[in-house]
């Protein structure tokens, strides 16, 4: 039997999380496909340089520019017969996609698999990353969606899979509707990948202040994220949340600033390599995650970190 | 119309939840039980959306045992007006929750499910989108922001890279991100009132299912901790560290 695994692109790039999911599906020891949905050929020519991997399932139309779980679904439908493993990152794309097929193919997919065990026994974080299951499915197929950080990236270039066109299945009246989106713009890099991030928390005191933030992220060629207080206070876009309920993230250098440390953020960054921690409150639990701690209010502490680097 | 809102009963959210001594499962003896932070955040958005005069009833839902009771008081002292227990006492996955709940809305008729986009105990993610998968009707998940209209409604998503804007038909299926609204607290009279409203129990086998329960957990660990690292006294020697100590800098 083949895993297939779900790209996901912006109908210009192959995302990096993609690229993880491919080196989790590589571990199920069996051939690897991808799937690609997009309204041009350029990403399954892109998906099909992919190291290590087998074919590439493409499917071309204009309804596919936006990633629509329903028209997505109907894809990877039309090909599951062939296959035993369905693998996609746990973004929110593959969150909202993933399920859908479970359903209609009943098996009970595993969210944010960190390892692969074996090839039905898997390892997940549940409640906050407070725990740690292990769990063993009795399932001939399996669905994953596997948490990005935990993986390493397959390399994107050298591979030679073969591209397989095939016919877009009939969708049933359309009830799904894109409208608009509002994406956030940024030079630096990407959240999930970036080897270092910088991220505020309640503690900044104003969406205006995350300029201290970004002058050092600048300097570091970092991302910038924030605490759940911080985005909910508006100080920074919904797509900054690390945590829990956010993303997860597992750079090299993870420096939290004004962030007292709840389990809930805790939960998507205490896999970082470093953990620095900016906070006036010497008791803030933060600090027993982090491996350098420094006391004292961020606003003096910022603009000379900024002067420094 | 009708507003379906399933309700999870899980821990509180202040509560660190550990293994227990044999590491089979967590430990929730004695942890104190709440409902779902984003269920809350569902039956809230119904709430208003009923006050604001776009429907007429909300229907709150919860699939477990007995004790299921409580987060069900809660829900209708918040402003549900009855709800429904589907009681079992085995262990249920979002795959039989979705299954529960498709045999619920069949009987339901809601032109709309609101409910949480995923349970902060097992963070699966799932049971709205398969719900929506089950019943070939369509679904906005992680919403931010919900605009009713006559056969539609809007929907802002907060996905990856920002957000996102859906228009999708009714009945659909909306689950709940946390930017959606802040919920209210039950007042007092509230709570008095909530005793009196109907709870209707089901028992699971009267809908004539079985649990499958086709991924089993098999350990439960605590992850492993980081050491806690040291506290520096400058900026100056903050640096210092990172170029030479962890060199993640340069
Ligand atoms: C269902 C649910 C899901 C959640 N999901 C997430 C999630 O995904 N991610 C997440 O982050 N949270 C999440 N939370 C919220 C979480 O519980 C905390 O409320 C949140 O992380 C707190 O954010 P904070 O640390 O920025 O704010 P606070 O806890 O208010 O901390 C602010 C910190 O700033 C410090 N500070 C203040 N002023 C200064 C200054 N001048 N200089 C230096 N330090 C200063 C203070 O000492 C304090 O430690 C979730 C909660 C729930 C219920
Ligand atoms: N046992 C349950 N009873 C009622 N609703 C549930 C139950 N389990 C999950 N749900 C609903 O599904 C959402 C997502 O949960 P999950 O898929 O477990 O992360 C929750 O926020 C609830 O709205």
């Amino acid at each position: 039997m083949r895993t297939l695994v779900i790209v996901e692109h912006d109908n210009e790039n192959i995302s990096s999380s993609t690229l993880c999911a491919v080196s989790a599906a590589q571990k199920l020891g069996q051939d690897v496909d991808l799937l690609v949905a997009s309204s041009a050929n350029h990403i399954a020519e892109k998906a099909q340089q992919i190291m290590g991997i087998s074919k590439v399932l493409n499917f071309v139309g204009d309804n596919f520019k936006n990633e629509i779980a329903e028209d997505l679904t109907a894809c990877i439908l039309a090909v599951s017969k062939d296959y035993n493993f369905f693998v996609a990152s746990s973004s929110t794309t593959g969150k909202n996609l993933m399920p859908r097929i479970s359903a209609l193919l009943d098996i009970q997919q595993i969210s944010e698999v960190i390892e692969i065990v074996s090839n039905n026994t898997f390892k997940k974080p549940i409640y906050a990353g407070a725990c740690i299951a292990t769990v063993e499915s009795q399932q001939e197929k399996n669905i994953i969606t596997v948490r990005t950080t935990a993986f390493e990236k397959a390399v994107p270039e050298g591979g030679s899979g073969q591209i397989e066109n095939i016919d877009i299945p009939e969708v049933e009246s359309r009830k799904s509707v894109f409208v608009g989106n509002e994406l956030t713009v940024s030079d630096r890099p990407e959240l999930t990948s970036a080897d270092i991030v910088i991220s505020g928390g309640r503690g900044m005191q104003d969406g205006n202040n995350f300029a201290l933030l970004d002058s050092v992220a600048n300097k570091l060629n970092a991302a910038v994220g924030a605490s759940r207080a911080a985005v909910d206070s508006g100080f920074a876009p919904n797509d900054y949340q690390v945590g829990q309920t956010g993303k997860s993230v597992a750079p090299n250098l993870y420096i939290a600033v004004g962030i007292s440390g709840a389990i809930q953020h805790l939960a998507g960054m205490k896999d970082s390599k470093t953990i620095v921690a900016i906070n006036k409150d010497e008791e803030a639990p933060i600090f027993k995650v982090a491996d350098y701690g420094l006391v004292g209010d961020l606003f003096e502490v910022l603009p000379e970190l900024e002067s420094k680097i | 119309m009708k507003i379906l809102v399933p309700i999870k009963r899980v821990n509180d959210y202040n509560v660190k939840v550990r293994p227990n001594q044999s590491n089979t499962d967590v430990d929730l003896t004695n942890v104190k039980m709440a409902v779902n932070p984003f269920c809350e955040i569902a039956l809230e958005e119904a709430i208003r959306i009923k006050e604001a005069g776009n429907a007429e009833e909300v229907v709150a839902v919860s699939v477990g045992s007995e004790k299921n009771q409580e987060q069900l008081r809660t829900a209708l002292a918040l402003g549900a007006d009855r709800a429904i227990l589907i009681k079992t006492e085995v262990e249920v996955q979002p795959l039989d929750v979705a299954k529960i709940l498709v045999k619920i809305f069949e009987k339901e008729n809601p032109k709309l499910v609101l409910m949480g986009k995923q349970g902060i105990d097992g963070d699966h993610n799932q049971t709205g989108q398969m719900l929506g998968a089950m019943l070939s009707i369509p679904q906005a998940t992680f919403a931010s922001k919900v605009e009713i209209n006559a056969d539609s409604v809007n929907v802002t998503r907060e996905i990856d890279g920002g957000l996102e804007t859906l228009s999708v038909e009714l009945p659909a299926i909306v689950t709940t991100d946390l930017r959606l609204n802040e919920p209210r607290y039950a007042s007092l009279p509230n709570i008095m009132k909530a005793k009196r409203k109907p709870i209707d129990e089901i028992n699971l086998e009267e809908l004539g299912l079985s649990i499958e329960q086709k991924v089993k957990t098999v350990k439960v660990e605590s992850p492993s901790e980081r050491e806690e690292g040291i506290k520096v006294d400058s900026v100056d020697a903050l640096l210092d560290k990172l170029r030479n100590e962890a060199k993640v800098i340069e």
